[in-house]
């Protein structure tokens, strides 16, 4: 099937169906390999004990809350200059998971910081530049429920959405162009990653879980926003048809 | 397995992880649900495009 097929919703569909089992259980098996790693073979860091197993938690929500809007945006191009029949349906089934996984990365950075820093929240740079994101994306969710038309709200969106994108590279290099309590970056960095593999491994293995957890929530929202749609058409052709009759 | 003295921290962290992790799998397979039960009752209530029903000359 050629790359261009998916832009058919009905082959879309079929793909999902056949996809969908095996994504879920590679997503079960990374999690249970990383929880596994993460639990009972990652030593205490020596200097957060115990507490370096959130950052396992923390790390993987807070890469996929930035990544899950990347992929927003890249969706919002298609939606805006190519007019991809899957584009909006992409960026709109994101957004709650994004949402999701943000606000896991708030939370659990939260709980970190109080038996580590002293505090559940500083307003520094980074966790607030990661707040605003948390908010754009319950305002991309409002944004979609408030108008009832999906290629309306899907342009609305994607505009909104592509302005949206300045925060990333503000909450990436927060940390270097200002002076915050969150430490600068440890794993994606210039000369490789900081941490001992001993600690990098379960949180690689626990990275992709939730990243595997996201493509398979991502492809069955799809499915149901595709589904969503057809029963809006549908409704809307048997109401005229109602009408006219 | 010791966790030290910021054990509640952690065990929260996780918690709260599965609680999300568990909405959106139910979230997701919920909407599913409604949107076929909601696509199989309007396909048995009438037909489901423009087309049908017009006969071609």
């Amino acid at each position: 099937m050629a790359l261009i097929d998916l832009a058919n919703p009905t082959r879309f569909l079929a793909l999902t169906a056949r996809t969908l089992p095996w994504l879920a259980a590679a997503t079960a098996l990374a999690f249970a390999f990383g929880l596994y790693l993460a639990w009972f073979t990652a030593p205490d860091d020596y200097q957060q004990g115990a507490t370096v197993k959130i950052m396992f938690v923390h790390v993987p929500n807070a890469w996929l809350a930035m990544g899950v809007w990347t992929v927003m945006s890249i969706a919002s191009i298609g939606t805006l200059v190519w007019r991809h029949p899957l584009a909006d349906v992409a960026a709109k089934a994101a957004a709650p998971l994004g949402a999701a996984f943000t606000f896991l990365a708030l939370f659990t950075g939260s709980l970190w910081g109080r038996p580590m820093w002293g505090t559940y929240w500083v307003w520094d740079a980074r966790l607030t530049s990661v707040l605003v994101l948390f908010l754009m994306y319950l305002g991309i969710i409002a944004l979609w429920r408030t108008v009832e038309d999906p290629s309306r709200a899907g342009r609305a969106a994607a505009i909104l959405t592509l302005v949206g994108a300045i925060n990333l590279p503000i909450i990436k290099f927060s940390v270097d162009w200002w002076n915050t309590l969150h430490q600068p970056a440890s794993v994606i960095r210039v000369g490789g990653p900081a941490i001992h593999p001993a600690i990098l491994m379960p949180l690689l293995v626990m990275a992709l879980a939730f990243a595997l957890l996201f493509v398979t929530l991502h492809l069955a929202a799809m499915r149901n926003e595709i589904l969503r749609r057809r029963v809006r058409a549908i409704g809307l052709m048997q109401a005229h048809a109602a009408q006219g009759a | 397995m010791d966790l030290g003295p910021h054990a509640s921290f952690i065990i929260a962290s996780y918690a709260m992880a599965a609680l999300v992790v568990v909405c959106l799998i139910a979230w997701v397979l919920t909407d599913y649900d409604a949107q076929r039960r909601q696509l199989s009752d309007l396909e048995a209530r009438g037909p489901t495009r423009r087309s049908a029903g017009v006969s071609k000359p």
